[in-house]
């Protein structure tokens, strides 16, 4: 039998536990709002630059032609690489352990050797257990990273690409469904996919210098900006997950203070009657 | 009929206005001036000036590459969000991979000292790109610090 001291201190324990869970909550919250915020502000950027791919692309037929730009040639695929973006921290549910499954999934069924660019810790100390290599890793990128932040990964793998030293480049991320839902996503970043558009060949574009020219422009930006893409989405996932998480946490703290505080006050009850027995027992002993 | 303009960069819009008389560019080219009635054109954007003339008063920003859309009297820009310093990516990336080869080395991580390091990496680095824009920037510039 606990007694009501005891359980006043583990009231106390659970009640600081809720306040940390309950303010982990609202920072997770208000950096949720940002960086959805963040996303939908590149929205305008990424579909006009995905236009203008898909005009291209039906201009010039690269659906077959994938001659033309060598982030576009398809090769047969003897080594791969994910770019596996995942948060930094954890107490945000289960997101992380779902990234690394999907990535882990993605390069069996790929069945060839395959390396990893790791963005953010979780990922990375993950695959760190396993026998894969870890080309790169990027692990401060922090909440709101900045277009110049994620350069250096495309170059990475741009590079690694065109060298031959990769022939497929995939990108895990967290897709952001609603404030309750998140899934792993896996998208083919290289060979570049040129995006199809019905509403594209309405006008017949003059192309300066030429239509090389600005595929040649577009297309290393293409995958720059789908990595950026990528890692806003994940960020602002990463959040609505910790909310979620700390939301529940903070319940679930809330709940067992109610059923504490019953115990405790039963224990106090308990010990008020059994001292009350004792003194109408020594009064009756010294009556009789 | 005027021109409608909008000049994007995978961060933010920057700029969206209508009634533009005219849009001065560097194109890939030379200089190109878009006015009204201008053909369907896409054209890629060199390193310069980006001027708006609307209602005679003249805007300038600092573009550093990009591309430019017009069509139907709306001119869509979509400016490079940052200066594309090749000298600086590689060095983050050669940083990442060190970092990668490292952690498999020590088989652990150094922890603070090693992200005291990169972070002050990374902040001399803002510093260089931020001296370069000091000169060359100005108000209005779609590369936000």
């Amino acid at each position: 039998m606990t007694t009501a001291r005891e359980i006043r201190r583990r009231i106390r324990s659970v009640e600081s536990t809720a306040k940390i869970t309950k303010a982990m909550e609202l920072v997770a919250a208000s950096k949720m709002r940002r960086t959805q915020q963040r996303a939908l502000a590149g929205r305008p950027y990424a579909e006009r630059l995905t236009w203008v791919l898909a005009d291209l692309a039906e201009a010039m037929g690269l659906a077959e032609a994938d001659t033309v730009h060598p982030l576009l040639r398809r090769r047969e695929v003897e080594r791969a690489s994910v770019i596996l973006i995942t948060p930094n921290r954890g107490l945000c549910g289960g997101l992380p352990t779902n990234l690394n499954r999907r990535a882990s999934a993605l390069t069996l069924d790929l069945g060839v050797p395959s390396s990893l660019v790791a963005i953010g810790r979780k990922g990375r100390d993950f695959f760190r257990r396993t026998d894969m290599e870890i080309q790169a890793e990027f692990t401060e990128l922090g909440d709101y990273p900045e277009y110049l932040d994620i350069l250096p990964i495309s170059h990475i793998v741009i590079d690694d690409y065109t060298a031959g030293r990769v022939d497929q480049v995939f990108l895990v991320y967290a897709y952001f469904v609603n404030t309750m839902t998140q899934e792993p996503r896996v998208r083919q970043l290289l060979p570049v996919e040129p995006p199809s558009d019905e509403a594209t060949r309405a006008v017949d574009y003059i192309y300066e210098p030429g239509r090389e020219a600005v595929l040649g422009e577009l297309l290393p930006r293409y995958v720059e900006m789908q990595i950026y893409e990528a890692i806003l989405e994940a960020n602002a996932s990463e959040q609505a997950a910790r909310m979620v998480a700390m939301h529940n946490a903070t319940d679930a703290a809330e709940e067992m203070i109610e059923d504490l505080t019953l115990a405790r006050n039963k224990a106090r009850q308990e010990q008020v009657t059994s001292e009350l027995l004792d003194i109408v027992g020594g009064v009756e002993s010294m009556t009789a | 009929m005027p021109l409608n303009v909008e000049i994007v960069t995978a961060e933010q819009v920057v700029y969206s206005e209508e009634g533009v008389e005219r849009l001065i560019a560097p194109g890939a080219d030379g200089e190109l001036t878009v006015l009204p009635q201008h053909a369907a054109f896409i054209t890629t954007l060199s390193p310069g000036e980006l001027r708006i003339v609307k209602g005679g008063e003249e805007e300038a920003m600092a573009i550093t590459g990009g591309f430019l859309e017009v069509r139907n009297d709306r001119i869509v820009v979509l400016a490079d969000a940052a200066e594309r310093v090749e000298e600086i990516d590689i060095a983050r990336a050669e940083e990442a991979r060190r970092k990668a080869e490292e952690a498999i080395r020590e088989q652990r991580y150094a922890g603070d000292l090693a992200q005291t390091q990169a972070s002050l990496q990374r902040a001399l680095m803002r510093l260089r790109v931020g001296q370069r824009r000091g000169r060359r920037g100005r108000p209005g510039s779609p590369r936000p610090g």
